[in-house]
């Protein structure tokens, strides 16, 4: 689908598309929050041979909305010895870097026909960065003082104690977490989360994931270690269940936010779920091809690709909801030993295997691009944008 | 030595084997076929789940088949009580306004449902079965002052519309 490049003076619709892309991927994680909360309790309703909302709309569709009104009329609660600034510094810290982010997320591409007639292919990205994996990584790590000085200023034992299991947790599995991501961007050849989507394009066998196209890049069985890596720790990162030991209502009441109410609990709802979608946006931008179709068919490709990195999306969000409805909540112990005996040591060896293969096999054009470097590719991003980091 | 690969199969395949079964039970719920047997849920305003045969709820004052009230005043469902919740007055049955079969009638008959512990030990103690507890359970409401049954709340209403007249012995 090639849409014409309108102008008007100066701004064309070019230039507007990072506008459009921020508010587009702002207004989708804020409004469709609600949404995946329904989805939620009704699919694990379902597993547990329940119902599930259906009172609030139809299917209690509207049930969340009806929450989320019942809790910005409760009571603001403010418990009397907690550190003022920090409490109420917590929820928004949990909440903003989940939703900033959003902002290198590349959710979609969109063909313009331009003034010369020459059809260019831009992503709708908010801030296309040429180092927009490493800004997401950043955020996330930021995302970890919400909730340890939530934990901290509530001054409540159970609190503290949620937060300190939630910073340990997330330093643990934030490295195999890099490293999973560092092994994907190896194998698509850039750091820009735009050149790695698309990479991927193609079928299903170009997938970062799957990757076993020899024409471009064969890292069978490596990506998909990786991709599990990454997917066993995106679960860790944004703690859920069975990861979710910081909030473990059966031992700490509600952990880190258990003297929050109101407004400031649902902020710190809002910050889980948005940076679910946010990890599940990342896992298919660089595992599962972007908006790319998985096969290679006209009438598949007719289909926007914002629909199908929705549907990609959709199915991470159905493989954490149904992650919660199965396994039951990891030991503490259990939880350190997987992410530094088990996760950690096989990062290492896949992200090794990887660039080895990457190394003897795909990279042709890094000797050249070495030995010549007095005229950097100026304009474009990344020097690396051919698929597979190789032709 | 440990093995990793068994190690990891060991790790792995519980956690398979239990995505497997809450997937079986999500599909057996979205399956209109199969949905009706799956469900737990009973949707409790519209329906309601059957009481067992001999629950006990709600008291009522039965009636014999010609409409005269089993309950002959004697309280000795008020001193069976142990939470002393039921309140008997009883009078005299006279031919031209009989009650009940017998001698006396229940005048007043109160229970105050906000003491009783739903023993059942009144409708044990009934010489005629006249106090009977049956399965209505929903007896919530919005006044203690409502609580308080009388009689004309207990009385099961008359099956045939008109009382058949006992001829005196």
């Amino acid at each position: 689908m090639v849409i014409q490049n309108y102008s008007l003076g100066p701004i064309d619709l070019a230039s507007i598309i990072p506008y459009v892309a921020m508010g587009t991927i702002l207004g989708f994680i804020l409004l469709i929050v609600p949404f995946v909360i329904w989805f939620e309790r009704v699919v694990i309703a379902l597993m547990q041979d329940r119902l599930g909302p259906n009172r609030v709309g139809p299917r209690g569709l509207l049930q969340t909305i009806a929450d989320g009104v019942k809790l910005f009329f409760k009571e603001d609660l403010e418990p009397a010895a907690v550190d003022r600034s920090l409490y109420y510094m917590a929820p928004v810290l949990a909440l903003i870097p989940a939703l900033a982010a959003g902002a290198a997320l590349p959710f979609a591409s969109i063909s313009l026909r331009m003034a010369d007639g020459s059809v260019k292919s831009l992503p709708l990205v908010a801030g296309n960065v040429n180092i927009g994996i490493l800004f997401i990584l950043a955020l996330s790590s930021l995302q970890v003082y919400g909730i340890v000085l939530a934990g901290w200023a509530s001054n409540n034992k159970y609190s503290l104690l949620g937060g300190l299991r939630s910073s340990a947790q997330m330093i643990s599995y934030e490295l195999p977490m890099s490293l999973a991501i560092l092994t994907g961007i190896l194998m698509s050849g850039s750091l820009n989360l735009v050149d790695v989507v698309n990479s991927q394009a193609g079928s299903i066998l170009d997938w970062n994931f799957f990757k076993l196209n020899p024409a471009t890049g064969f890292f069978f069985p490596l990506g998909l270690i990786a991709g599990m890596i990454y997917l066993v720790a995106m679960v860790a990162e944004t703690n859920r269940a069975p990861f979710d030991l910081p909030e473990a209502e059966s031992e700490l009441i509600a952990g880190f936010h258990t003297e929050y109410s109101s407004m400031k609990f649902a902020m710190f709802f809002m910050g889980e779920y948005a940076s679910m979608l946010v990890v599940s946006g990342i896992a298919t931008a660089l595992w599962f091809g972007g908006w790319h179709a998985p096969f290679d068919f006209v009438l598949w490709n007719w289909i926007p690709g914002g629909i199908w990195f929705l549907a990609k999306l959709t199915f991470f969000i159905g493989v954490y909801v149904w992650l919660r409805a199965t396994l039951p909540r990891l030991r503490y112990d259990a939880l350190m030993n997987i992410g530094w005996k088990r996760l950690l040591p096989l990062s290492i060896v896949v992200l090794f295997a990887v660039a080895t293969v990457d190394a003897f096999f795909f990279t042709k054009d890094t000797p050249a691009a070495i030995s010549a470097p007095a005229t950097p590719p100026s304009g474009t991003l990344t020097p690396m944008a051919a698929p597979g980091g190789g032709q | 030595m440990y093995n990793p690969v068994k190690g990891a199969a060991e790790a792995i395949l519980p956690i398979v084997s239990g995505m497997k079964l809450t997937m079986k039970h999500y599909l057996r719920m979205i399956n209109p076929v199969t949905r009706k047997d799956a469900n737990e849920t009973i949707q409790y305003p519209e329906e309601r789940r059957e009481q067992f045969p001999r629950t006990r709820w709600r008291h009522y004052l039965t009636r014999y088949d010609n409409g005269l009230e089993k309950c002959i005043g004697c309280s000795l469902c008020a001193g069976a009580c142990p939470a002393r919740c039921i309140y008997v007055q009883a009078a005299e049955n006279t031919d031209e306004e009989r009650v009940s079969p017998g001698e006396r009638f229940a005048v007043k008959y109160e229970i105050n449902m906000l003491r009783c512990i739903f023993c059942g030990y009144c409708q044990e103690a009934c010489p005629t079965g006249a106090i009977v507890l049956r399965k209505d359970f929903e007896l919530a409401n919005y006044n203690r002052e409502d609580f308080l049954y009388t009689k004309e709340m207990l009385l099961e209403p008359l099956s045939t519309g008109t009382r058949i007249p006992l001829t005196p012995r």
